[in-house]
């Protein structure tokens, strides 16, 4: 009998996400999915709306990566106001911006590996739910886990600082930003005032996680190098030097043998190089590269991608971690799906770095803060946000209002791989098998949960986001179901 | 409650409250915490301390460590109209997206980081619409008056000093 085996949604991944996982007569995985339930409709609530609403408006997509969008919506209405495609705006709005990211970065890169991926990596993946969370995380390595809240503090004050407020920051407008950082909001992040919130701290913590992941790779070195591994194109931002540049650049593509297929594009060229695909049994769409059409133009964006398209890294600390890193493959493109927390680390250590020399950096403190030229039409904003590109595009009416929006999120540009690494995980974990464990279970997760995606999960209700686990039949027969809501021991 | 000042030296009662003011009755954990504020700071109230934020996570256990105790307010899709109020115990259960802590997993943590276990509540404010549109729904306006006016109450019934002996009984 056919059988099929849903999970729904992922665990420790935002938002909604269901995986159906087809089992043919013979035990033998036929097909796998990852299904996203994503916020629909989104592009067309902007429309009508004042241009300069668009940066706080879009902050409602997604309560975790609300930076990201604000200052991808920012740099299109810079380009709407006449401030240029990137490059215009005076040195203390475009640092005060870059200090914002980085921020963003340095958060939610801690997060995601502190508590969503090292879990797996401390406990293992067939070890038991209750353990692999991160209250396990801080019963096993307390240091390790109160390192990661303080981190995750620091990036949320750097926000709180430069954004204005930790909800709907207004710091960046188009333009340029609405406020720099007053010398005592400087001393705060820099120095920590005699705590353990400083620059420095953040540094030296974020070359021990580096530490901690550099010596569990020696240990699980097989796991590691093996685990859901295929080979893609490769995509993001990079500055026009090929350095990796988080912030702002030119869209460079890789292929699997690292060479280059799209090269020192302007942002707001990209209807150009890119189009998308809709499938049937899913909500999100499939982006891929126009020259390579949408079997083979598929790609990889994030931390694995980043270091995989840049050709060097700007900052000393994080450029010596990238040289090891990239030893570990002789050179060649990294395809290796557990290697992205490696690169996620060091893109940590470099935000860490980058807000160091910021915070060093007299012109955060200056009062020049905008600029405006000729009106535009249109607007393309890219950004390396901490999952990947992120495309904001609009069109504004010479009413000032937004006529058109259309956003690529980096989780929708990943939409192929992680169904790839789905399949690739469940052939390898799930054919022939006759009892199917939780831990077997668990790895299809691992490998969507290293691309750290977020699907949409803006609202947060207390009591919804329920957790269902579905085995069909051939016939779509329903032969078990597991419920599960948030914050509810799993059982 | 008051401005006494044997109060100094006492660590504060946390309210903090969490959602997305961009998702309509989402954000009426923000807005109660907010008007809150504004209201001690208005009636020189003190002993609180206020937070907000999208959603909770590990930082915030931190927050919990430095409260003598908490109070969470969050919107919620079901439950009683037009509040519930209950009292949490630190559970170190595992969430579906560990993104956004539930209150229960965030108190488990500070426990477990800090040794810290202040008694904690939630007054979960039933919503109505989560469309991403600003202010929330009417409902959901005259569900958070109600809470509003339970929460003052509330506090002005805290005994000084003395966080194990918290009134509030579960609705």
């Amino acid at each position: 009998m056919t059988r099929k085996i849903v999970i729904d949604p992922v665990t420790r991944v935002e938002g909604h996400g269901r995986v159906t996982i087809q089992l043919d007569d013979e035990g033998n995985v036929s097909q796998s999915r990852l299904h996203i339930v994503e916020f629909r409709g989104f592009e067309r609530f902007v429309q009508g709306r004042p241009y300069w609403e668009a940066p706080v408006l879009v902050q409602r997509l997604c309560g975790i990566c609300p930076v990201s969008h604000h200052l991808a919506a920012a740099k299109a209405m810079d380009v709407v106001v006449g401030a240029g495609t990137g490059d215009g705006l005076t040195p203390t709005a475009e640092k005060i911006r870059r200090l914002m990211h980085y921020g963003q970065i340095f958060q939610s890169h801690s997060l995601h590996f502190f508590h969503l991926a090292s879990p797996d990596l401390l406990f293992g993946y067939d070890a038991a739910p209750e353990t692999r969370n991160v209250i396990g995380v801080a019963m096993a390595n307390r240091e390790l886990a109160t390192q990661a809240v303080l981190m995750r503090k620091y990036g949320q004050e750097v926000i709180a600082a430069t954004a204005g407020k930790k909800i709907h920051g207004t710091g960046a407008i188009p333009g340029g930003v609405n406020k720099s950082l007053t010398p005592e909001e400087r001393d705060a992040l820099l120095l920590g005032g005699g705590g353990p919130l400083n620059a420095d701290h953040m540094v030296e913590w974020s070359q021990g996680a580096l530490a901690f992941f550099k010596d569990y790779y020696r240990q699980h070195r097989e796991f590691i190098d093996g685990f859901s591994r295929f080979p893609s194109n490769h995509l993001s931002l990079v500055r026009r030097d090929g350095a990796l540049d988080l912030y702002h650049g030119v869209l460079r593509a890789v292929d699997a043998d690292g060479k280059r297929i799209l090269d020192d594009v302007d942002p707001q060229d990209y209807l150009d190089h890119f189009r998308e695909e809709v499938k049937p049994w899913s909500f999100m769409k499939f982006p891929y590269l126009k020259k390579l059409g949408p079997e083979k133009g598929w790609y990889r964006v994030g931390p694995l991608a980043r270091l995989n398209t840049a050709d060097f890294i700007p900052t000393p600390l994080a450029q010596a971690e990238f040289e090891a890193y990239k030893a570990a493959t002789g050179g060649k493109p990294n395809d290796r799906c557990m290697h992205t927390h490696w690169a996620r680390l060091i893109e940590v250590l470099h935000a860490a770095e980058c807000m160091r020399d910021l915070l060093n950096d007299p012109d955060i403190l200056g009062g020049d803060l905008t600029v405006k030229g000729a009106r535009q039409a249109v607007g393309v904003g890219l950004l390396e946000a901490p999952r990947g590109t992120l495309f904001h595009h609009y069109r504004v009416g010479d009413d000032d209002l937004i006529r058109m929006a259309n956003l690529i999120v980096s989780t929708t540009h990943n939409n192929e791989p992680m169904n790839r690494a789905v399949n690739h995980v469940a052939r390898a974990m799930l054919t022939g098998v006759k009892d199917i464990t939780e831990g077997m279970l668990n790895a299809v997760e691992v490998a969507i949960r290293a691309y750290d995606p977020c699907l949409s999960c803006a609202t947060h209700a207390y009591g919804q986001m329920p957790l269902e686990v579905t085995l069909l039949d051939a016939a779509g027969a329903v032969v078990d179901r597991r419920r599960k809501s948030a914050g509810v021991r799993r059982t | 409650m008051s401005s006494d000042s044997s109060r100094v030296g006492l660590k504060p009662l946390l309210i903090y409250g969490y959602g997305n003011p961009g998702r309509q009755d989402d954000g009426v954990g923000v807005a109660l915490a907010e008007e809150l504020e504004a209201w001690a700071r208005a009636e020189g109230i003190s002993g609180l301390a206020f937070d907000s934020n999208y959603q909770l996570n590990a930082e915030d256990a931190l927050a919990v460590a430095e409260a003598r105790a908490v109070v969470f307010v969050d919107a919620a899709r079901g439950g009683a109209e037009p509040f519930a109020f209950k009292r949490l115990e630190p559970r170190g259960e595992i969430g579906f997206s560990t993104h956004a802590m539930s209150p229960e997993s965030v108190l488990a943590l500070a426990g477990e980081l800090y040794g810290a276990r202040p008694p904690a509540w939630l007054l979960a404010i039933r919503g109505e619409s989560w469309e991403p549109n600003e202010p929330p729904t009417a409902a959901a306006l005259s569900h958070l008056a109600a809470a509003r006016e339970f929460l003052r109450e509330w506090l002005r019934q805290e005994p000084l000093g003395c966080p194990d002996s918290l009134p509030g009984q579960p609705m």
